[in-house]
């Protein structure tokens, strides 16, 4: 979907900004800086006011990244479950090739540690299981 | 044909439920995806004609088909975690088909709904006040003097905000009930806002939650006929956890940054776009589904301890043999909770702390079990019930680096809108990393000192309740800060 048609489909809404922005960072992969002056102009706001959203919310991002991505719980749960001691692993595993994202709770803090790739989920991992993970991201 | 039943809550999913009912189905069985009982530690389970088997790997199917499985459970009903409970939210967790009207029909669903229709909104919020519901996303607050206030509030419109953010660690309860009985959630919110009289209601759900929007708007669309001509709304949150304070929502509701506002006005008075708005969790519009049914207020007043009336749904997180969602009427201790329910730690090792209330709570000793679980006698010991998440630690943590952790977590999530918490955090960060590489009792000291500047100069109880992390590691395992 274009830029404009995404704008087109939220602007009637009451507070249009983030649902925008969600559309915009899932089809582009990040929200630059002609995004941002597009979706002020169209909502009638500044420049910075949407920079100042855009860099807010972690979930938004300045600049695509192609890679693929692995959200790894470091929350308490999943710290007290072993995940620390696997994250030099997981990061030589990932290398370069794999955008390795720290994460705070994904709501399995019973099962952990756990990892998150786009919507599917994964539980009870370990060492192995999360290098096995991050090669086949 | 055999019916077998299996959950499609994301943690059973997260453990492979999806492997195990293709495998069922292969051989011929009918699969009904169902919610989760919450008995984590055994999912996948797989429930046929009420006996369970679990934790089921698509290899176990031939064995449980012919009787000779190692994983059976018995009666799931009857198992301890689950008889031991007193189930009024999650009464439907693990019996109903998430998306079925039928089954919620079937299940007392919409009664309360019916009945809150023919009752006058003063006489709604009365029951709901003499119910004793209090808030079950943090703070407690008594729901029926809220929605009074809305109520009362003058103005034409009128919004029911859902706090879906969810973000405490070692909490899932309203993940589990979006996911299992989203209905009810729907049910509770056209209950509040003919209580409160909001035309529109917006569920604000964090984006680490893919699996509950999905639902949640499934459930929408299928109930919007029943609801009408209330109007309901998904809303996702964008990865802030300081989003969950309820200004702070509700500024990033309006499109703008998630940065907290002064009180007053009271959201209640001016909230969403300045209008009159109720802001609730999850658990506590759930709540009143049930409460609102014939009796309902009654039952939940008579169950609890002191002010801390109805059942709270406790999630045990962590390093815990049984883990998963208990719900029981305050009062239980911790000893209760982890040792006779939980079963101790999932490594065996000996619990050395336990973390209530998400990154804000404060870490309980062992020693300290017998605190039974209940808003004023937690306030009363420096620490918070929160949410109801418990997460466990085995002896192998290092509590100084836990406090490092919550100081940290403040850092990276403060909306930066007040000094101590902006700064004050990462300073904190620092100072911790100083004392465990060489002890002096000056910096010890100056954490103490910041820690009851954070306490007393901020805004919103994320700059302001770190500290009970952190000072309580530091009172209780002065040993892992080197002393
Ligand atoms: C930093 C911070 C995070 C919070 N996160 C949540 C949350 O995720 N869910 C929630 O219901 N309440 C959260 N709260 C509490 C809300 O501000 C508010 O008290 C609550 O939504 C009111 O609903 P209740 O009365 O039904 O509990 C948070 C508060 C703070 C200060
Ligand atoms: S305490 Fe922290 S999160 Fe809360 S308002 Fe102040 S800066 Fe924002
Ligand atoms: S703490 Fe990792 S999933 Fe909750």
């Amino acid at each position: 979907m274009s830029l404009d048609a995404i704008i087109e489909r939220h602007r009637g809404r009451e507070g249009p900004l983030l649902p925008i922005l969600h559309d915009v960072q899932a089809t582009v992969g990040c929200i630059d800086t002609a995004a941002e002056a597009a979706i002020a102009a169209a909502l009638n706001l500044s420049r910075a006011e949407v920079h100042g959203v855009v860099s807010f919310y972690h979930d938004f991002t300045a600049t695509a990244d192609p890679r693929p991505c692995l959200e790894l719980c470091r929350a308490e749960a999943c710290q007290a479950r072993g995940v620390e001691a696997m994250v030099a692993a997981a990061e030589a595993a990932a290398g370069d090739r794999v955008r390795l994202k720290p994460v705070y709770c994904l709501g399995l803090c019973s099962v952990g540690p756990n990892a998150r790739i786009g919507d599917t989920l994964h539980a009870r991992l370990d060492e192995a299981s999360l290098v096995a993970l991050i090669g086949q991201a | 044909m055999t019916i077998v039943r299996i959950s499609d809550d994301v943690l059973a999913l997260a453990c492979g439920a999806d492997a195990v009912a293709a495998a069922f189905a292969e051989v011929g069985c009918t699969v009904e995806r169902v919610s989760s009982w919450g008995m984590h530690w055994l999912e996948p389970l797989v429930e046929i004609d009420g006996i369970g088997w679990g934790p089921v790997k698509p290899g176990d199917v031939a064995a449980i088909l012919c009787g000779t499985s190692d994983k059976a459970i018995g009666s799931i009903a009857d198992h301890p975690f689950i008889a031991r409970q007193k189930r009024l939210t999650f009464a439907r967790a693990g019996r109903t088909r998430p998306l079925n009207l039928d089954d919620y029909a079937a299940t007392g669903g919409w009664a309360g709904l019916n009945r809150a229709r023919a009752l006058t909104p003063v006489t709604i919020i009365a029951e709901v006040t003499q119910s004793g519901l209090r808030g079950r996303g943090g703070a407690g607050f008594p729901a029926g003097v809220k929605w009074r206030t809305v109520a009362a509030a003058p103005g034409a419109r009128k919004y029911i905000v859902c706090n879906a953010d969810e973000g405490d660690s070692g909490t899932f309860a309203d993940r589990i009930l979006m996911e299992g009985d989203p209905f009810a959630l729907i049910e509770g919110m056209a209950i509040a806002a003919h209580a409160v009289g909001a035309q529109a209601g917006t569920i604000y759900v964090r984006s680490e939650y893919p699996h509950a929007i999905a639902k949640l708007n499934a459930a929408i669309d299928l109930a919007a006929a029943i609801i009408a001509p209330f109007r309901l709304e998904v809303r996702v949150g964008a990865g802030a956890y300081v989003c969950g304070e309820e200004t702070a929502l509700l500024n990033s509701l309006e499109g703008k940054r998630g940065e907290v506002r002064t009180k007053p006005p009271l959201p209640a008075i001016e909230g969403l776009f300045g209008c009159p708005t109720a802001v609730n969790n999850v658990l506590t519009i759930a709540a009143v589904s049930h409460i609102m049914r014939p009796g309902g207020g009654d039952l939940y007043a008579s169950l609890g301890t002191g002010r801390s009336r109805g059942t709270m749904p406790i999630q045990l997180a962590g390093n815990i043999r049984h883990g998963g969602l208990f719900e029981a009427p305050f009062g239980l201790t911790l000893y209760e909770l982890i040792h006779d329910i939980g079963g101790g730690t999932a490594t065996g090792r000996p619990v050395k702390a336990v973390q209530v209330g998400g990154p804000l709570g404060a870490y309980i000793h062992p020693r300290d079990f017998a605190l039974p679980f209940d808003y004023e006698a937690y306030a009363a010991a420096d620490a918070l019930i929160g949410h109801g998440g418990i997460t466990v630690f085995d002896d192998s943590v290092d509590m100084g680096a836990m406090a490092r952790f919550a100081m940290q977590f403040c850092a990276i999530e403060s909306c930066g809108k007040c000094t101590p918490c902006r700064i004050g955090s990462t300073r904190g960060v620092e100072l911790i990393d100083r004392i465990r590489s060489t002890p002096r009792q000056a910096d010890i000291t100056l954490l103490e000192d910041l820690c009851e500047t954070l306490k007393d100069a901020s805004l919103c109880a994320l700059g302001g309740f770190t500290p009970y992390p952190v000072l309580s590691a530091l009172k209780h395992w002065p040993g892992d800060f080197g002393r």
